[in-house]
């Protein structure tokens, strides 16, 4: 257990420290969201119906960018060697280490959501709906997105297949949250979306530090 | 405590690299594991450290402090250092230590007397891209002192080494040998005092 919860604070400082881990993927997700209107037009007509959607879209996008490197840099430095030679649970590293670069990467995500909302044309009155939703939909991205990464850590490379393998995924927080997304600007009930997409967040979570370990365990084969 | 192998293969895609190897190794003993480059010898490491499957065959860690976990494959027994160093490049070399020493819920006085004894002591606030080879081989061997553990999988621990260093290691698997630990190594050049030694290329041409 000790061994786990080091591995979270170290990876959070290393997140951090490594020159803003957050930066890029950051900037990727307000950079889609901003080139948006230019694409589809100013009309608030048209961005009502374009903008929820691209916004999730690009929150998965942004999501999946840090996941190349989330455990190919301790697999090629030998510190997944270590860790896996001592006896502590490769389930726990990549709870651990998902769950450390979510906090890093993911709540900022979520914290510049309301910002691309109101670009898009969202309702102001829905910022913390938004905030909440771009929260639970990173949490599902960043687990699910674990598993590519575990899966192409031995490869050079491998950010192709990251997105192949996570994308299929990505499916129902797609639908679930663009879902209550679409609800929320429209002043529908967003109750119902939301919650399945906390569900399949939650599934994540659950499952995915079993499928990433099992992964590792063959890449240091 | 000791530690069995029996009737171990391995193979590397199609090349078998050894097979029917048995081995026992006890407390206070170290084994040198020699032999060409590709002969098997860090594939064997891999796989008593647990890291690797063997194509066949077992590996049994028994006796007290072997540890009595699920599975009981000898996993909190042993310490492997791989001929990489697990360095990271942004962290200085003594927060490194205590991060092993968080790992493993050791105190950190104990990271900052492993990072004196490696001789690190006037290097320990420089990050790790900062530092030599042999410096980094230096750090990885804090993870041997801050955690006591009887096995020692060690894959050449003195590559990149100075005199010094070397005589570190020498000096270090002496002291663990004494204490009733085991080392199992790869070696190249100068061995261990007193120590027996495996010729993986010979254990294949007798094969």
């Amino acid at each position: 257990m000790s061994g786990s919860f080091s591995v979270f604070s170290r990876e959070l400082k290393l997140a951090w420290s490594g020159g803003g881990g957050a930066a890029l993927p950051v900037g990727f997700f307000a950079a889609a969201a901003s080139m948006t209107p230019f694409a589809v037009g100013n009309e608030i007509g048209n961005l009502q119906i374009a903008g929820p959607g691209v916004m999730w879209i690009a929150l998965a996008l942004a999501s999946l960018l840090p996941m190349e490197r989330l455990f190919q840099a301790d697999l090629e430095d030998g510190t997944l060697d270590a860790y896996a030679g001592s006896g502590v649970g490769m389930e726990g590293i990549a709870l651990a280490k998902t769950l450390a670069h979510w906090i890093a990467t993911g709540i900022p995500l979520a914290f510049i959501a309301p910002i691309l909302w109101i670009m898009l044309q969202g309702p102001p009155g829905q910022v913390l709906f938004v905030i909440g939703a771009a929260l639970v939909g990173s949490l599902a991205f960043f687990f699910f997105g674990s598993i590519g990464a575990a899966l192409a850590a031995g490869l050079r490379r491998g950010g192709l297949v990251i997105a192949l393998v996570t994308l299929p995924l990505y499916v129902p927080t797609m639908i679930f949250g663009a879902a209550a997304l679409y609800a929320a600007a429209g002043g529908g009930d967003w109750g119902q979306p939301a919650l399945l997409a906390g569900a399949v967040s939650l599934f994540g979570i659950a499952t995915s530090p079993f499928a990433a370990a099992m992964a590792l365990r063959m890449a240091i084969d | 405590m000791a530690l069995e192998v029996e009737n171990l293969a391995a193979a590397r895609g199609l090349r078998v690299l050894f097979e029917g190897l048995n081995l026992r190794v006890s407390s206070g003993e170290s084994l040198e594991l020699r032999g060409a480059n590709g002969s098997g010898k860090s594939t064997l490491l891999r796989i008593l450290a647990g890291l690797t499957r063997p194509h066949e065959g077992r590996v049994r860690y028994s006796g007290a402090g072997a540890g009595a976990g699920a599975g009981d494959e000898g996993d909190a027994a042993r310490h492997y250092l791989g001929h990489l160093d697990a360095v990271k490049p942004t962290e200085t070399a003594l927060e490194q230590a205590r991060f092993w020493a968080r790992y493993f819920g050791r105190p950190q006085d104990v990271a900052d007397a492993a990072i004196k004894r490696v001789g690190l002591a006037n290097r320990k606030a420089v990050p790790g891209r900062g530092l030599s080879a042999g410096q980094k081989r230096r750090l990885a061997l804090t993870r041997l002192l801050i955690e006591p553990r009887p096995v020692w999988l060690l894959d050449e621990p003195t590559a990149a080494l100075d005199t010094e260093g070397r005589a570190l290691v020498m000096q270090l698997v002496a002291e663990h040998r004494a204490g009733g630990g085991m080392v199992i190594a790869a070696v190249h050049g100068e061995g261990f005092a007193d120590s027996r030694v495996m010729d993986l290329s010979a254990l294949k041409a007798a094969a």
